[in-house]
């Protein structure tokens, strides 16, 4: 009778054990607005390309999903003078073809960022010579010492020499050249956990589990398809019809809607993109104001007054859906020199603004032109309406100029002398380092020394312009977050710009998967979880 | 004849060119492309360079004469957004719409042309009377009004049909077709109805309006007089005389539907020429806007053209005056 029982047992074990059902092949579907421009690693430095193209390519360094620094292609570097970097790096690792990666691929990828087509051409003039000391150990030398040098390098992806030779891609793709389209535009070969199998420009993107990846990844899908979709609307419909796992952006209206649909929720936080207000503080006259003869936003006071009368509480409220992160620094806490101390946004007070133009010479206010951009950065035009309104409060009358992000872009920026007076702008530093937004924003405009590109106001303060070639060359952290210090308060105190927020991420994500949200906006899937 | 053939070739090539001019001039209003093709990071004299070697800052003249120097090659350079050549983006998005406007003319005419008949032969009815009413709903409601509202009843709510995309399609050449494979067909269901649901009403409209006024003629009188069934009378007699304004217009609605189905297409995400377009009209991709902008006219042209020989070929009037005029 046991001897019944037990064999009885044994075979119920063995069935419910047959029966298991083997560990599935898991499916990922996911959307975003757009597709990434092309599969050319060195095509366009932007953040959804280089976000998605991480998957499948890699670089020497990468960032975790707190944005912190790790190595990746590289195992370990160190800095033992300030213009010389060595570089080990990481043996073992296979292409996708099969090749294998070592320090002539480094080189070579790094030579291709200076092509004609190449977009990259920033990241690789950070590096003055690269040699190789054997297969895996580079030495590297900068032009100027640059401490973030390696968090800049998280984006400049390797490529294999040998594939990029065969295929005739070792010239990153260029919209001039008339008879190549770029193979590597439409063709991938990188070392990244996931490979490309199938590639529908704008329409489909397939991407499968690569079995021979070197390192472990906390992901356990097999397959990923990617769709652009165009239309916040049909987006969201999709996920909440589980269509897809997970989308974004979602419009912050959406939020509540997602909450309540069965299966789905929202997946929200502040995004490491400060928007700000800047002001034209150069020109003798403003091109677009009903001041005559002289500049108002010269007048420490006139810039003060503006500051002080934008409402940042009720813009989080009313405009973000409580979604925002109002800002006093220029930079956003996961930026590498944010200092919480100085984060405080200016107080909100009417009565003082109204005060502080009567003093300057404007008690019955003026008017102005302001330009702001419809379609790049969450809720804009609202913003710049809402800042339009409260600004009407304190006399100010301003005409809002909202245009398609082609169009202001196309105004506004250097190629276009700056034809701005009072402008809405939003922006990342690439290197997640406050030198990125010294170097762009607060610095004096300069073509020569590639400073102030994106300073379209032209703040410009001495000692700040000084501060940022400290910062660019200075290795002793404590030594250069005190610098930064100094010049976000000088900033600050002179009302260089106006900091409104930190805007929010905003991603939908089904109840059967599980995600990691990078403050960048980068969709990493080494962290993909399926239930 | 041949003489008439020519005329309207040259006037077509003249039409062709205006439309090329004033696309080209309007270019000049969309926005900067260089800002697009480029990170915020590229220097400024990166950005000139890259102005200048696509010769955008040419002036006006230069810049239009070589694109119609390049267009009549066939030659439309490369997109700016995707940098993939022009030809081959459009030829591979061609067959979606291409399918969607068809099934979509297809379902207006199969649904409106009946609907219309009866509408007319039984003005009074109480399904007439809701046939009317519905239809005013689909020409008085805008597209994207109508597409998202089918994608939440029939996506969302009650789970039947996809919510965007064209599902599995089957290359066939260089064709890509999404009618062999369930999922493309039900893909091609709410894109089609929301495609066909003005044409169907304009149809449904037209073709009663014609037929009341053939029923009151003296011949269908005759046909009722000698006994003929209502049937034959309906159908075989007097649909045929309304059908000569319905083809015109049908013709010239086929033409916007393929050029101008953008809103359905951005919508529910259908791969089309009309999402290619409106993409590029967002980045500023000009050789793409351009491409599509001559290859629709070239599209009008040519069913208008095919219009036109048509009304000659079956309106006996129209021969012989060309005839007289030939002499």
């Amino acid at each position: 009778m046991k001897r019944i029982t037990r064999a009885v047992a044994t075979a119920c074990a063995l069935g419910i054990l047959a029966a298991t059902p083997a560990l599935q092949a898991k499916t990922f579907k996911w959307a975003f607005q757009g597709d990434a421009q092309g599969l050319d690693p060195h095509g366009l430095n932007e953040t959804f390309t280089l976000g998605m193209l991480g998957n499948v390519y890699e670089a020497m360094t990468r960032y975790n999903g707190k944005m912190q620094l790790q190595p990746s292609l590289a195992v370990s570097w160190d800095n033992p003078s300030p213009n010389t970097w060595n570089i080990k790096l990481r043996k073992g690792i296979k292409f996708h073809n099969g090749n294998s990666f070592n320090a002539d691929d480094v080189i070579f990828s790094w030579k291709r960022t200076l092509t004609e087509g190449s977009d990259q051409k920033v990241r690789g003039s950070m590096i003055k010579s690269l040699e190789k000391k054997d297969d895996y150990t580079l030495v590297l030398t900068t032009p100027a010492p640059n401490p973030v040098l390696m968090q800049e390098m998280a984006f400049l992806y390797i490529m294999d020499k040998e594939w990029s030779e065969k295929h005739n891609a070792t010239q990153a793709a260029n919209v001039k050249d008339k008879n190549s389209s770029g193979y590597a535009n439409l063709h991938e070969n990188g070392t990244g956990p996931y490979t490309i199998t199938e590639r529908q420009p704008d329409v489909k993107t397939v991407f499968k589990r690569f079995n021979g990846y070197w390192g472990k990844t906390a992901d356990n899908i097999d397959t990923i398809i990617f769709t652009p979709i165009k239309e916040a609307a049909t987006r969201v419909a999709a996920l909440i019809s589980g269509q897809v796992d997970m989308v974004y952006p979602v419009p912050v209206q959406d939020w509540k809607r997602l909450e309540n649909s069965a299966g789905v929720k929202p997946l929200t936080g502040p995004e490491a993109r400060t928007i700000f207000l800047g002001m034209d503080q150069f020109r003798d006259e403003l091109l677009h104001s009903t001041v005559k003869g002289k500049n108002p936003f010269k007048d420490q006071r006139v810039r003060a007054a503006f500051a002080h009368a934008i409402n940042l509480q009720a813009i989080k409220e009313k405009v973000m859906r409580g979604a925002s992160t109002p800002a006093g620094l220029m930079i956003a806490p996961q930026v590498n020199g944010f200092n919480p101390a100085l984060n405080t946004p200016y107080r909100y007070d009417p009565k003082l603004s109204k005060k502080l133009l009567a003093e300057a010479g404007y008690p019955k206010g003026f008017g102005l032109t302001m330009d702001c951009p419809n379609n790049r950065y969450v809720n804009d035009e609202k913003i710049c309406q809402a800042v339009t309104s409260m600004l009407a409060k304190v006399g100010i009358k301003v005409d809002l100029l909202a245009q398609p992000k082609s169009k202001y872009f196309g105004k506004v920026l250097a190629q276009n002398n700056y034809d701005t007076s009072f402008y809405l702008l939003g922006w990342t530093p690439g290197s997640m380092d406050a030198h990125n937004v010294y170097q762009n924003l607060l610095s004096c405009q300069n073509k020569e020394k590639k400073r102030g590109l994106f300073n379209l106001g032209n703040y410009c303060n001495a000692r700040v312009d000084e501060i940022t070639g400290l910062i660019g060359g200075e290795t002793n952290p404590k030594k250069r977050q005190a610098l930064i210090d100094e010049g976000f308060k000088i900033v600050q105190d002179e009302v260089g710009y106006l900091p409104l927020h930190q805007q929010p991420l905003s991603w939908g994500v089904s109840d059967k998967a599980q995600v990691v949200q990078r403050a960048d906006n980068v969709f990493d899937f080494r962290s993909i979880i399926m239930k | 004849m041949i003489r008439f053939i020519v005329q309207r070739l040259l006037q077509s090539v003249f039409v062709m060119l205006a439309v090329a001019f004033i696309a080209f001039g309007l270019f000049r209003y969309v926005g900067d492309p260089i800002n697009n093709m480029v990170g915020q990071d590229t220097s400024l004299r990166e950005r000139e360079q890259l102005r200048k070697d696509l010769g955008l800052d040419d002036p006006f003249p230069i810049q239009f004469l070589r694109f119609v120097r390049n267009s009549s090659r066939g030659e439309f350079g490369i997109s700016y957004r995707l940098r993939l050549p022009v030809r081959d983006l459009i030829a591979e998005r061609l067959p979606a719409t291409l399918e969607l406007s068809f099934v979509s003319a297809l379902m207006a005419l199969g649904l409106g042309i009946p609907m219309g008949v009866y509408t007319a032969i039984h003005r009074k009815g109480v399904i007439s009377q809701a046939f009317m009413a519905t239809s005013l709903i689909g020409v008085s409601l805008p597209t994207f009004l109508i597409g998202i509202l089918l994608i939440l009843l029939f996506g969302v709510v009650l789970p039947w049909l996809p919510t965007f995309g064209r599902g599995e399609v089957v290359q066939l050449g260089s064709w890509s077709t999404g009618f062999l494979t369930v999922s493309g067909l039900k893909a091609l269901i709410l894109p089609s109805i929301t495609l066909a649901l003005f044409q169907m009403t304009l149809i449904m409209r037209l073709v009663r309006a014609e037929m009341l006024e053939v029923l009151r003629t003296d011949f269908i009188k005759f046909g009722r007089a000698r006994g003929l069934p209502m049937g034959s009378i309906y159908y075989r007699h007097a649909l045929k005389n309304t059908l000569i304004p319905v083809i015109t217009v049908t013709g010239l609605q086929l033409g916007s539907i393929i050029a101008f189905a953008i809103i359905t297409e951005s919508v529910f995400q259908w791969p089309g020429m009309g999402l290619l377009f409106i993409q590029a009209i967002t980045e500023a991709d000009i050789p793409v806007m351009s491409a599509y902008l001559i290859l629709i006219a070239l599209i009008f042209v040519i069913i208008n053209l095919a219009a036109d020989l048509l009304y000659v070929y079956v309106d006996p009037r129209l021969r012989v005056d060309s005839a007289g005029s030939a002499t």
